[in-house]
Parts: structure tokens; C-alpha cells; sequence
């Protein structure tokens, strides 16, 4: 049932529309930023965008910044809000359940579907973003401007560290936030990281979206309910007022990525973001279960 | 095949299904009838564990369902109302895909089955394209494809033939007489009265969530004991027959008698020019209004 899903999500232009949108936002802000060679000045704007014109080679960690707060989240919601709704519109729903395939195994797949679609929209992000920093950013064009090392965003909540500023030394190695030079390896090594830390972000949505789809026949109205969700916790998070609830938001550790930058990884935050994502998850999933394993389809 | 005792579903306020007890046997060609909205629908959905009973139970194919529903719906084809496919997929991809859902069916034969049942119910020229390019007729064969691709021993079908033109309702009915001969058994819902009287053995009545009828097609259209007379010379036959004729209309004569040959017999020594004799039976029309009172129309019959 997994490959099943698997082989409707790529044969599903939607997909790919939605990838090469989330990979669009990147260009665009590269493009701009080569055109112009002004980048926000440090500490402003979106994390690692100050630094981009030293160093291209850190792009992908600007791209992933840029496309974080928005663009992945609603597309995940999208596809999430899509995945048991969709088919119940559709109709498919009640001859995937007669074949028969169990409600319950439906909705892993469905889930192990939606993670593959985030997985992939951070990967192709990022190996697109790299190509984008190294060709059009990058360090040939650094020598134009001489700004200097970036801050990251200030839009960071309390909590996920300072100011402290990544960018390039005079040796001309990529230095962490806490300002010691990483070697290749450890870049790529923190990439990854950042890029599982991200792609786990993502799953408390899915699995929102995906326990408003089992109750809904409107996969706008699920995709659009999750959205709602992590609007609201997106904006508690920045409210002092809402300090009680914080460290049980879905989005309170999304910026914890962040902290693989750092020399040595700062690994407080990067757990939490982890744990409280596992517990949307289950908890989630559970009531979608619950749902969705007692209700009639009549669709 | 399939039996359900006391079956009884509530949606709210409403009872879409009440206290039903149906019984289809091997080999049956069964056809619940019902107008719109009489619940047929409702217990279809029962029958294949998409829709929870309030009370009552069901057997189909010896096993309890909702509960053992998984071992028995690999036996079952089904289409449930309209028929429902990933529409930017291709009809073959479509029925490849539902195949690989589920558990039990081998991939070594998988091509050779979707091959067989898109030859079967005639698309098999065109299962190349997109089914958003499909007609409506199409797609309901494209549905009945996906019931037959696992070569179930009981085929469950709601409404099978909507959408469908006249040559195609009848390849589909000649599709399904000779599956049934094959010893598969076929549940048929329709509120098409014609389609019912030309494809089923046994039928069941539903109306407003109640089983009303169930019976042999053909027992409940055992003769009535009236012969048709069509003839030139109906004033000899009435004299000839004097009593016996029930009613004229101009050339034809409704007459009791329980003997055909011997009124035709009759008829020809008196010297009465016979065109036609037929032994009257009830049409099926008047069995289901008979039993529900409702309107024709919610019958779609044709006028």
C-alpha cells in the first residue's frame, strides 16, 4: 500500500508543481540579491541571507530559512489536508477501502506519503539553492561587495540563541554562528542535519492536516484548518502573554535548525523541536485513527 | 452468500435501513429494488463494511461482517455507486493500482488479469488514456473492470449500468449472465426496473428501509390464469367464449383460462381467426408497485 501511495504522489503533477514553486522563492531572492548585491544588513531579514554574497556554499541554509516559515508548511498541508479528504471527494476512497485495504494502514501510508513529499521539497530546496549559491551567488562575486560578516534573522524566537554571526573568515573557510571555521565535511554533515530537523518540522502539520482530512470531505478545508493551527502558534510563539504554552507549540523549536550551526552543535533546542513534533504526531495520529476507524464512509 | 438479520442503520434521526433480513444464495442473480433514497445504497455499504450497522448483523460468504469484512472482500468485485478513478491515471494504470492495493493479489498474474477484465467489459482499445477523457459509459465499464480484476466469486453492484446506452447496458447484462454461469453470484441494486426483469432470479424491495418483498422472479410471475387474445373477429370469439372474457378492448381480449392450447383449440373450431395468444403474466412493474404504492415515477420506468 506504501508504493501505492508513493506512485500516486509522483504521478501527481501537483507534486511537482508544488516543489518547483518552493524551489522558485530561493531563485528569486538569489537573483535579486546578485542583481542588486544588496543583502539585508546583519542581523535583519531572514536567517544566513546577510552572508550569502561571501559565500554561496551556505545558500542552502538561507533557502531552507526563506522557504521554512511558509512556503513548505502550506504545501505539506496541502498535500496532507489532500491525502483522506481527496479520495473521499474523488470517491477512490471507498474502493481503496473494499479492496480491501485497512483504514489503518491507509493512513500510515498516507502519512509515509506526506513525509515523502516533505522530504523531497527539502531536498530539491537544497541541492537547487546550492547550485543557486554557487553560480549566481558565491564567493567570485563576494569580492564586489565588502559587507560584512551577516547576524542571523533577529525574527528568531527567544530562546534559539543570540546574534551570533556566521559568514566568511580571512582564511576564507565557512564559519559556524560561534564564529570557528567548519570544514566541508562538518558543513555537509550540518546540512543534513538541519535538513532532517526541517523535514521533522513539517511532520506535526502533516499530521494535523491528515486528522482534519479523516474528518472532513473538503481537502481545502482540512489543508486550510492545519494552516490555521500553525498560524495561531506561529504568532504565540512571538507573544510574551503566551509564554505558559510556548514550549507546547508546534512551531516553538522550527528555528532550532539553526542551532546545527553553531560550533559545538547546540543540541538543547534541536531535542525539543524532535520530541514535541513526535507528540504531534501521535497524538494526531491517534485521533485520526480513532476517527477514521469508526466512521462511515458515505462518500 | 450473503444474509443479514434485523439490519437496521440510523443516520441521526433518519432509519435509512430498517430491520432488514435478506438472503441471497450461490448462484443467485439477486436484484434489490428500490426507488431513490429506499436505502438500497445504505446497505450495500454495510454489506462491504464501509458503513457501520446500528443494530442487526450480516454474513457474507459465511463470515461475519464488520468484523472478519478483510478475509471476505478479497472474493467481492464491487461498484458502488458511481464508479471513481484517479482521472489524470490511465484506465490500465487505474486498475494496476487498485490492484496492488490490498492484500492477496499476485503481481505474476496481475497484468494477464487487467489484460482479461478491460477486454471484458470492452475497453480494451482504449485503456491507454486518461481517464478525464473518459464518457461517462466508459467510466462505468472502466468500475465494472475493477470489480472483475480479481476474479471475485460475488459481485456487489449499485446502480452498474447508469450512464450506460442501450448496447451497452445489454453487453454488460450478457457480461454478467455469463459470469453468473461461470458460478459467479451477483447482488445487483437498481431502481431500473427493466434492467432488473432482464438480468436477475430472485429479487428483494426495499422501500423507505424496509424489505417489503423477496421472492423468486419467477415464481412471482407464474401465470395469472389470463390469456391475451388478439383477434379479426372479436365479436365471434366473445360469443364463442361467452363468460370467460374479462374484458375487451376492440381487437383484444383478456380471458380466464387456466389452459392455453385448449382455448386456442376452442377459438380455431369456432372458426375465430386468432393473430396472437399469450399467457398473461405480471410484469414486474406491477409486482414492485403492488408491494410499495409508490409512485411510477419514482421508478423510472419508461413511459
Amino acid at each position: 500500500m506504501i508504493a501505492v501511495e508513493l506512485f500516486k504522489l509522483v504521478r501527481r503533477l501537483r507534486t511537482w508543481v508544488s516543489v518547483a514553486l518552493i524551489c522558485l522563492l530561493p531563485l528569486v531572492v538569489a537573483i535579486f540579491i546578485a542583481v542588486t548585491h544588496i543583502a539585508p544588513a546583519p542581523g535583519s531579514g531572514s536567517a544566513f541571507l546577510s552572508a550569502v554574497l561571501n559565500e554561496g556554499q551556505l545558500y542552502p541554509a538561507a533557502a531552507l530559512a526563506l522557504v521554512l516559515p511558509v512556503f513548505l508548511p502550506v504545501a505539506v498541508a496541502v498535500v496532507a489536508g489532500d491525502s483522506i479528504a481527496g479520495e473521499a471527494s474523488t470517491g477512490t476512497l471507498r474502493y481503496l477501502l473494499a479492496r480491501p485495504v485497512g483504514r489503518t494502514k491507509l493512513l500510515v501510508a498516507k502519512l509515509i506519503a506526506v513525509i515523502t513529499f516533505a522530504v523531497l521539497a527539502v531536498v530539491a530546496v537544497t541541492v537547487t539553492s546550492y547550485a543557486t549559491g554557487v553560480l549566481i551567488l558565491g564567493p567570485s562575486r563576494a569580492a564586489a561587495v565588502g559587507t560584512a560578516p551577516g547576524g542571523i534573522s533577529g525574527s528568531i524566537a527567544p530562546g534559539a540563541g543570540g546574534a551570533p554571526t556566521a559568514g566568511l573568515q580571512p582564511g576564507g573557510a565557512i564559519t559556524s554562528l560561534s564564529g570557528t571555521p567548519l570544514t566541508t565535511l562538518e558543513l555537509i554533515e550540518r546540512v543534513l542535519g538541519a535538513m532532517a530537523f526541517i523535514t521533522v518540522s513539517m511532520l506535526g502539520v502533516a499530521a494535523i492536516a491528515l486528522f482534519l482530512s479523516t474528518i472532513t470531505d473538503s481537502a481545502i478545508g482540512a489543508a486550510m484548518g492545519s494552516l490555521a493551527a500553525l498560524v495561531i502558534s506561529e504568532i504565540l510563539v512571538t507573544l510574551n502573554a503566551a509564554s505558559a504554552v510556548q514550549p507546547y507549540l508546534p512551531t516553538r523549536y522550527w528555528l532550532a535548525w539553526i542551532d546545527f550551526f553553531r560550533q559545538p552543535i547546540f543540541w538543547r533546542d534541536i531535542q525539543r523541536g524532535f520530541a514535541i513534533q513526535a507528540v504531534y504526531v501521535v497524538v494526531f495520529l491517534a485521533a485520526a485513527w480513532a476517527n477514521f476507524a469508526t466512521r462511515d464512509i458515505t462518500t | 452468500m450473503i444474509t443479514t438479520q434485523h439490519l437496521t442503520k440510523r443516520f441521526g434521526h433518519v432509519e435509512a435501513v430498517r430491520d432488514v433480513s435478506i438472503d441471497v444464495r450461490e448462484g443467485d442473480r439477486y436484484g434489490l429494488l428500490g426507488p431513490n433514497g429506499s436505502g438500497k445504497s445504505t446497505l450495500v455499504r454495510m454489506l462491504l463494511g464501509l458503513v457501520y450497522a446500528t443494530s442487526g448483523s450480516i454474513s457474507v460468504l459465511g463470515e461475519p461482517v464488520p468484523r472478519h469484512v478483510s478475509r471476505v472482500l478479497p472474493e467481492i468485485g464491487s461498484v458502488i455507486e458511481e464508479p471513481a478513478a484517479y482521472p489524470h491515471l490511465s484506465g490500465r494504470t487505474n486498475l494496476r493500482l487498485l490492484d496492488a492495493a490490498g492484500p492477496a493479489a499476485s503481481r505474476r498474474t496481475r497484468r494477464r488479469r487487467v489484460d482479461e477484465a478491460l477486454e471484458q467489459v470492452g475497453l480494451a482499445g482504449i485503456d491507454r488514456r486518461p481517464v478525464r477523457a473518459y464518457s461517462l459509459g466508459m467510466r462505468q465499464r472502466l468500475g465494472l473492470a475493477a470489480a472483475l480484476v480479481r476474479r471475485p466469486r460475488l459481485l456487489i453492484l449499485d446502480e452498474p449500468t447508469n450512464g450506460l446506452d442501450p448496447r451497452g447496458i445489454r453487453d454488460i447484462r450478457d457480461l454478467l449472465i455469463g459470469l453468473n454461469a461461470d458460478g459467479t453470484t451477483i447482488f445487483l441494486s437498481s431502481h431500473l426496473l427493466p434492467e432488473v426483469s432482464a438480468l436477475c432470479t430472485r429479487i428483494g424491495v426495499l422501500d423507505s428501509g424496509k424489505l417489503v418483498l423477496q421472492d423468486q422472479l419467477a415464481s412471482l410471475q407464474e401465470p395469472t390464469g389470463r390469456v391475451l387474445v388478439s383477434t379479426d373477429d372479436p365479436e365471434r370469439a366473445v360469443a364463442t367464449l361467452d363468460g370467460l372474457v374479462e374484458r375487451r378492448d376492440g381487437a383484444d381480449l383478456v380471458v380466464r383460462s387456466p389452459d392455453p392450447a385448449a382455448l386456442n383449440a376452442r377459438l380455431v373450431e369456432a372458426g375465430v381467426p386468432v393473430r396472437s395468444l399469450v399467457v398473461q403474466r405480471r410484469s414486474l412493474e406491477e409486482i414492485v408497485l403492488d408491494v410499495t404504492g409508490a409512485g411510477s415515477d419514482q421508478f423510472g420506468v419508461p413511459a
